[in-house]
């Protein structure tokens, strides 16, 4: 299965490297960074390459590239899943998965990767499996090990390792109870010119912190279950409950984790939150343009749009924009030649409105395509599917936890033709 | 075996001593290195000797020699950080391998870590740390040990291969499933080592493949792939548990179950594709999917599914849902490989889903769909939308989008599809903007409808400013009018005419081609480029050279007039070029069209060789032939075939013997015994049945002390109390944890209402379980299947005897849905087939029977044969299946009433009918299967049975339905009390807001159960029936009804009864019993000429008869 893996940086620095079992020289990174070279940007470098003795399958993550070695068939979803499980149990243990922090954490990155596979395959990948056999780093623990002589590692057998429930560990304790679950909806949307709606769904997520003492069983349902269209769970939910009740029956994992994801079914009409005036053209001639732009409310529910954040990726001719904007502020990154403007919240009684003058290079023609506009927003406590939690109850344990919902409401990938 | 075994530990013992022996020599050596590094130490100044780099690895040296447990680990984790970033730190080994044995657990684990990089370098020293393992294998901590394997196994130095050898036998019986885990990874390792091995490794495969443990099952699967993947026997007996625990085994481990289960089932089960839509109606109504079996039986013409196929199909479809997306695509391929093709569908959302995961996802994803979506259009046309292209994906993912909008493109959605490719084309991407223009030639090619609208589009882009857009433009063009020649001159002038703004070689060598192949359509212009050519000759790319050449030729054979100079010039300049291509051409086409005393016959021909009529180019997607690949792997990535690839193979043309999957069974359905009685049982109980069974099995394997006595009476003991409920309604909690057990079954037990179909199918299915068990003691003989358990390996241990008879339990059920109406079929058939498809069947159940080991269905048929009564149950088992309106069509018409009609119920519908099966709550009830739909636009709560008129029947009501949505429907059992006369049941139906006054009247046909018996019975319990018992009639029948075969049909329809098989031809019998009153009710029809016949009915219930006789006779005389 998984050979080696080999961390590389943005800039093709291999700064790590693991092997499960007989050791693969590094050069082998050279057919990889030959296609990133060829490929330019770091996307576009496919996930599956052939080597003439290996095949390497890599993910791009946090401006790093997870690349493993591997000799024989394997499915590549199997090694992809993987590596991005691997980013995950970094971005859990350090709270980032960049160069930074991998190199200042090489030992436990290194126990890590010793304890996740053996002989290439998956060993231990549940979070909190692996959080008892290697403690996550904390300044307080680093400074008591180093006085006592105390280590990271754990010497008995996780519990969860045996368990039917791999991913929640024995004997967990809390003196405050609590479950939270927070509604997250993405609105994915294509708009054309004329604002017309050419495609939009609704992705949405439930994440949950729950701290809850001992062995819980928690059954969460909904009001209106029947707008779910595609699910996908986490493993400690009872899929046959699911199918018979439309309820979310589980024990829990301690802590954060993604209870499921769903697809809100295509029949519902998606309600869009803004709506965008847009005017960007480039002139024939004097190699300049305009652009102009103006965000409204459309269907918020009676909620705030916060956060609102227009990006416009400029055509490579641009040279600058001078633009004035009525609200927020604006940023032109001239190497990436990307406009974002920071509105904040939209106030409807005074529309924000971006508008000025583009220069493009001279000498070189009107760009062909007017660039994309993409929004960022956010609303809160509001699930724009309208989706309802209606229960949470608790069985297995005596006391009473505090239980809250939170509801959000995003722009996902949100496109605006122009 | 044993032989083997003591030869390996005396290979073993000899393989320490000499480790022993050189781990002496080598302390030995070690020391005086030690003390001179010493010196060393008090020499040098600390400071200075961190400077170079050899003096920083004496620094780490020194660290690792002191005493202080936090120094050394220090020094290890300085190294380990030296070994991460691929720096070489292997003359520390000496030093490192003495911390082999530390206290310290971190410590440990980074020699550990040190030590299986640099064992293959220093394998002498590695010899030093075997014994530290060896000790370590025997820890009572299962951890310990478990990592001690792990370690030892990675050591890749060929002396210790026995010692390994030895360490994987004894780990793969180990107590902690962990350790075995462990072990199935050691045995990839030894044999990755030494190859040599393979025999003993597949011994302690096979030893670990029965193994309960989930924990245990992904990871020997993975052994079993890379060591011995042809060694399919293996898997056989194996195959059951492996389908039933694959829902409870990690992901990780799923994914490697399911690609290994997939190329099993390959090779066992015949293919479900070949006679889809073939087959007759009604002939697959009666067996439908449900009730399979009777594999290779080619005079019974529809294909039945193998239900170990089924159970693969059926236990893997949950993981659908799964979080981890190789899982699901795992399952998907699994699907699109070996599911008919009408349920590959069910795929088709999840896969969607998955596009909104990781870029690298989404691009293995969009491969896959891609060669789906050519084969299967269908599949994926609903969710067209989500392969739109946004400016934000990468290259390959827009690419592949492209590809598969282009695949699903029909005369339908061509409009929408290319309104999408004009976007595309603009794009700023100009790889994917040429990629785009491929795809419209395609679109243009395939669906003729748009043809000309593309070529006009195309056209119109050759004025595009971007050069690549214009090449790849003209090259797509070209390919059109090669399939369409004759319409379009004036796109070949509009090309000519650009032809002095394009530079793309490809793309002005196409334009040539063009105008050489279509010269005479453009009679005049063609010298004219020829000319312009013929001008910048020298400065051209070689393709366009080529072309040149070529149209040159073109031109002189069919204008030569015009042409010839500038064809000689041009010759010319090719004959002096620089490159031999060229020249070689040049020289070819002089000689072919220049006629000349050297030039041959050739000449002749040139004409016919040069213009000769072309075949137009195919164009086609890049997926065409991908699925000689197994979807989801590698290979069909990267479209080679990689290292390891594992063949499909393709279907067999005859199933091999399905019972070698078959696990020994100890008296199937005998816990069900007790639960007879339980007249009321709560429906909840038969839920989840499945996963019960499935959890027993776990119990099972959980506490392998268990004896099979002892699993088998804890299982029916719990088949009817609450502790399964429990069970039931979760899978993941099994035995461990009974606090939570307890609360679940309150919450199970509050779920019960929503009986989905499928369950209520099951439902029935233990019904007739229940029911086959009071003849026990006959079937048991029947049951003596001593071949069956002699198929077990002979030392077999006692959890492994419990977990067979667990896995008997789950087989015994998953096969009575299967199996259950052929054991009826023959003994109908064993005198004189009365029905046609019923002799069909007879034929292999005979054989069943006489084959020593018995196939699946055999230990089923051997139970139920042993009754008859069970067997007619067999029968409405069958029409209960989940095809219940087809099922009618070989028995007549299952009739549907209506109880409450949406108008009057508020939006509220009832429908239903009689499954003629026993009733579930008491034996004297008929059993009523009501459905209930709401048709309106709001959901309805609280439908359930509200108050019965006093002094009315005895009704036993379904739980309330909680909530039913718009448009959803439910189906509902219940059992209603008759007392044997045709009074309506009169009750109410309630929601939360209205009750509406129902009614239920029973035909007189449905208050009867069939009842089987031999034809002396039938004949003495006849003669004690006479007098006023007997009514009679002659009718004639419909000519259509003459036949027996649709005289039993027709009786079927509308009564419950039995056929008594009968060797006289002229007479048909059946029989049956009150359900209230189990009074007897005897039908015979005696067939007279001229399509008369005499019927008569013995009954006590004379009031019944003659109602009974009445409708028979109406059914008989109709066509």
């Amino acid at each position: 299965m998984i050979n080696s893996l080999f961390l590389i940086s943005h800039s093709g620095d291999i700064f790590l490297e693991k092997h499960w079992k007989s050791v693969i020289s590094r050069s082998v990174c050279d057919y990889f960074l030959e296609a990133k070279e060829k490929a330019g940007d770091p996307e576009n470098v496919a996930p599956v390459l052939q080597t003439p003795h290996h095949y390497l399958i890599s993910i791009y993550r946090g401006k790093l590239f997870f690349l493993s070695v591997t000799q024989t068939e394997v499915p590549p979803l199997f090694v992809i899943e993987f590596l991005h499980r691997v980013a995950d149990t970094f971005q859990d243990y350090f709270g980032d998965c960049s160069e930074v922090v991998i190199k200042e954490n090489t030992v436990t990155v290194y126990e890590l990767l010793e304890e996740m596979l053996d002989n290439g395959f998956p060993l231990a990948t549940e979070s909190n499996v692996l959080k008892e056999m290697i403690r996550p780093p904390t300044i307080l623990r680093s400074v008591v090990n180093t006085l006592t002589g105390g280590s990271n590692v754990g010497g008995t057998l996780p519990t969860g390792q045996l368990s039917n429930v791999p991913w929640r560990r024995a004997g967990v304790k809390y003196t405050n109870n609590e479950a939270y679950f927070d509604v997250i909806e993405e609105i994915d949307a294509i708009l054309d010119k004329s604002g017309t709606t050419v495609f939009a769904e609704i992705q949405g997520v439930v994440e949950a912190c729950v701290k809850l003492t001992g062995m819980p069983d928690l059954t969460l349902s909904f009001m209106n279950p029947r707008l779910l269209d595609d699910v996908s769970f986490h493993p400690c939910v009872r899929f046959k409950r699911w199918e018979s009740e439309r309820v979310l029956s589980f024990i829990p994992p301690d802590g954060n984790f993604r209870l499921m994801s769903y697809h809100v079914s295509s029949q519902n009409l998606v309600a869009i939150p803004v709506y965008v005036k847009q005017n960007i053209s480039f002139l024939e001639t004097g190699s300049c343009g305009r652009l102009d732009i103006t965000i409204g409310p459309k269907q918020t529910m009676g909620k705030s749009v916060e956060n609102l954040t227009v990006t416009i990726p400029m055509p490579k001719s641009v040279l600058s924009v001078n633009l004035t904007a009525t609200q927020g502020t604006y940023t032109f990154d001239l190497t990436t030649k990307v406009v974002l403007w920071d509105v904040g919240k939209l106030n409807p009684q005074k529309l924000p409105n971006l508008r000025g003058s583009i220069s493009i290079q001279t000498g070189s023609p009107k760009p062909e395509e007017n660039p994309s506009i993409n929004i960022g927003l956010q609303i809160q406590q509001l699930a724009i599917s309208g989706l309802k939690v209606s229960r949470l109850d608790m069985y297995g344990e005596k006391y009473k936890p505090f239980k809250g919902v939170k509801y959000v409401t995003k722009a996902g990938k949100f496109q605006v033709r122009t | 075996m044993n032989g083997g075994f003591s030869s390996l530990r005396s290979e073993a013992a000899g393989a320490m001593r000499t480790v022993l022996v050189s781990a002496e020599s080598l302390q030995l050596t070690l020391k005086p290195e030690l003390t001179q590094e010493e010196q060393a130490l008090t020499h040098a100044t600390g400071g200075k000797a961190r400077e170079t780099l050899k003096a920083g690895n004496e620094d780490l040296k020194e660290m690792l020699e002191s005493n202080k447990e936090s120094l050394k680990l220090e020094a290890m984790k300085r190294i380990v950080q030296l070994i991460s970033k691929g720096k070489n730190a292997s003359d520390l080994f000496p030093a490192v391998v003495k911390n082999v044995a530390s206290k310290n657990i971190e410590l440990k684990k980074l020699v550990y870590v040190y030590l299986v990089r640099y064992a293959e370098e220093q394998q002498d020293l590695a010899l030093l740390s075997i014994s530290t393992f060896q000790r370590a294998l025997k820890d009572p901590n299962q951890f310990i040990r478990a990592s001690a394997l792990r370690v030892l196994s990675s050591i890749r130095v060929p002396i210790i291969v026995p010692i390994m050898m030895l360490a994987i036998k004894e780990a793969a019986s180990d107590l902690s499933p962990y350790v075995r885990k462990t072990s199935a990874h050691a045995i990839q390792k030894l044999y990755s080592l030494d190859a040599d091995q393979k025999e003993h490794l597949i011994e302690v495969i096979e030893k670990l493949l029965k193994d309960k443990s989930t924990l245990v099952a992904g990871s020997v699967v993975v052994a079993f792939e890379e060591v011995c993947p042809d060694r399919i026997d293996l898997i056989h007996r194996n195959y059951r548990k492996l389908c039933n625990l694959l829902v409870d085994v990690e992901e990780w481990g799923q994914v490697v179950i399911i690609n290994m289960l997939t190329r099993y089932a390959r090779t066992q089960f015949t293919s479900p594709w070949k006679e889809d839509g073939i087959f007759d109606e009604s002939e697959k109504a009666f067996y439908d999917s449900d009730s399979e079996e009777k594999q290779g039986q080619r005079e019974a013409k529809p294909y039945i599914m193998d239900p170990d196929h089924r159970l693969l199909l059926r236990n893997t479809k949950p993981l659908l849902q799964s979080r981890n997306t190789a899982v699901v695509m795992a399952v998907a391929q699994l699907y699109w490989h070996l599911a008919p093709k009408h349920e590959v569908s069910i795929v088709t959302k999840s896969l969607v889903r998955l596009l909104r995961s990781h870029r690298e996802v989404q691009y293995v994803v969009l491969q896959n769909i891609a060669t789906m979506s050519i084969q299967r259009k269908g599949m994926f046309e609903p969710y067209m939308k989500s392969f739109y292209v946004r400016s934000t994906d990468a290259t390959h993912i827009k690419t592949l989008k492209l590809e598969i909008l282009t695949n699903l493109a029909n005369e339908a959605n061509i409009s929408t599809i290319l309104r999408g490719f004009q976007t595309y084309v603009k794009s700023q991407d100009k790889a994917f903007a040429a990629a785009t223009i491929q795809a419209i030639g395609r679109c243009a090619t395939n669906i003729s409808e748009v043809t000309d609208t593309c070529l006009n589009g195309l056209v119109l882009l050759l004025s595009n400013r971007d050069e690549t857009v214009v090449a790849e433009s003209v090259v797509v063009i070209k390919k059109l009018l090669q399939t369409q020649p004759t319409q379009h001159c004036d796109i070949i002038k509009h090309m000519a005419k650009l032809f002095d703004n394009i530079t793309v070689p490809m793309a002005r060598a196409s334009i040539l081609w063009l105008m050489g192949e279509y010269c005479e359509r453009v009679p005049k212009i063609a010298p004219d480029v020829l000319r312009k050519m013929a001008k910048t000759f020298t400065s051209e790319e070689d393709i366009v050279k080529l072309q040149t050449v070529n149209l040159a030729a073109k031109l002189y054979l069919t204008n030569s007039k015009q042409t010839k100079l500038l064809t000689q010039y041009i010759l010319n300049l090719g004959k002096y070029d620089q490159n031999y291509d060229i020249r070689d051409r040049t020289r070819f086409i002089r000689q072919l069209i220049v006629p000349s005393e050297k030039s041959g016959a050739l000449n002749k021909y040139a004409r016919r060789i040069l213009l000769a009529s072309k075949p137009a180019p195919v164009l086609e997607s890049a997926f065409k032939d991908r699925d000689r690949f197994q979807l989801g792997t590698l290979s069909h990535s990267l479209n080679i075939k990689t290292t390891g690839y594992q063949e499909l193979s393709d279907w067999p043309a005859t199933a091999p013997d399905p019972s070698v999957r078959n696990v020994e069974v100890i008296e199937p359905v005998q816990e069900w015994a007790p639960s007879l009685g339980k007249a009321k049982k709560p429906k909840s109980d038969k839920f989840y049945s499945d996963d019960e069974e499935d959890e027993k099995e776990e119990e099972g394997s959980g506490s392998g002390s268990e004896d099979d006595s002892s699993s088998s009476s804890s299982s029916s003991s719990s088949s009817g109390g609450s502790s399964e409920e429990s069970g039931s309604a979760s899978e993941e909690e099994s035995s461990g944890d009974s606090e939570k057990t307890s609360s679940d079954s309150g919450k199970s037990s509050s779920g019960s209402e929503v009986s989905s179909s499928e369950s209520e199918s099951k439902q029935k299915k233990k019904k007739l379980t229940k029911k086959a068990t009071p003849r026990k003691s006959k079937q048991t003989a029947a049951d003596s299947d001593s071949d069956e358990n002699g198929n077990g390996p002979v030392g077999k241990t006692s959890s492994s005897s419990a977990e067979s008879s667990s896995d008997s339990e789950s087989d015994s059920e998953e096969d009575s849905d299967s199996d259950s109406p052929a054991p009826q079929k023959k003994t109908v058939a064993k005198t004189k087939p009365k029905v046609e498809v019923k002799s069909k069947k007879e034929v292999s159940l005979l054989d069943l029977d006489d084959f020593s080991p018995a196939p699946p269905s055999a230990p089923k048929s051997s139970v139920f044969s042993s009754s008859l009564l069970s067997d007619l149950e067999g029968l409405s088992l069958s029409n209960v299946s989940s095809a219940m309106q087809v099922t009618s069509s070989s028995f007549g018409p299952v009739k549907t009433y209506e109880l409450l009609h949406h108008m009057t119920g508020k939006g509220l519908s009832a429908k239903y009918h009689f499954p003629r099966q026993p009733c579930l709550y008491q034996p004297s009830m008929v059993a009523v299967q009501v459905i209930l739909t709401n048709s309106s636009d709001h959901s309805l709560e609280e439908i359930h049975i509200g108050d019965r008129s006093p002094g009315s029947l005895n009704v036993h009501c379904f739980n309330t339905v909680e909530r039913l949505e718009p448009g959803a429907s439910v189906s509902v059992s219940m059992g209603i009390d008759f007392s044997d006369s045709t009074q309506a049941a009169n009750f109410q139906l309630c929601t939360k807001e209205d009750q509406f006054s129902v009614s239920i009247q029973p035909a007189v046909g449905e208050l009867l159960m069939p009842s089987t018996m031999k034809e002396p019975d039938f004949c003495s319990e006849q003669k004690k029936l006479m007098g006023m018992n007997e009514t009679s009639a002659t009718i004639t029948m419909a000519t259509a009804n003459t036949s027996k075969q649709n005289i039993s049909k027709q009786v079927l329809s509308v009564a419950n009864v039995g056929v008594v098989s009968s060797d006289q031809n002229n007479l048909q019998r059946f029989s049956g019993r009150t359900v209230s009153s189990g009074a007897l009710v005897l039908v015979t029809l005696e067939l007279r000429e001229s399509s008369t016949a005499l019927l008569t009915i013995n009954t006590e219930k004379t009031v019944m008869a003659s109602m009974l006789l009445r409708d028979l006779k109406q059914a008989l005389s109709q066509a």
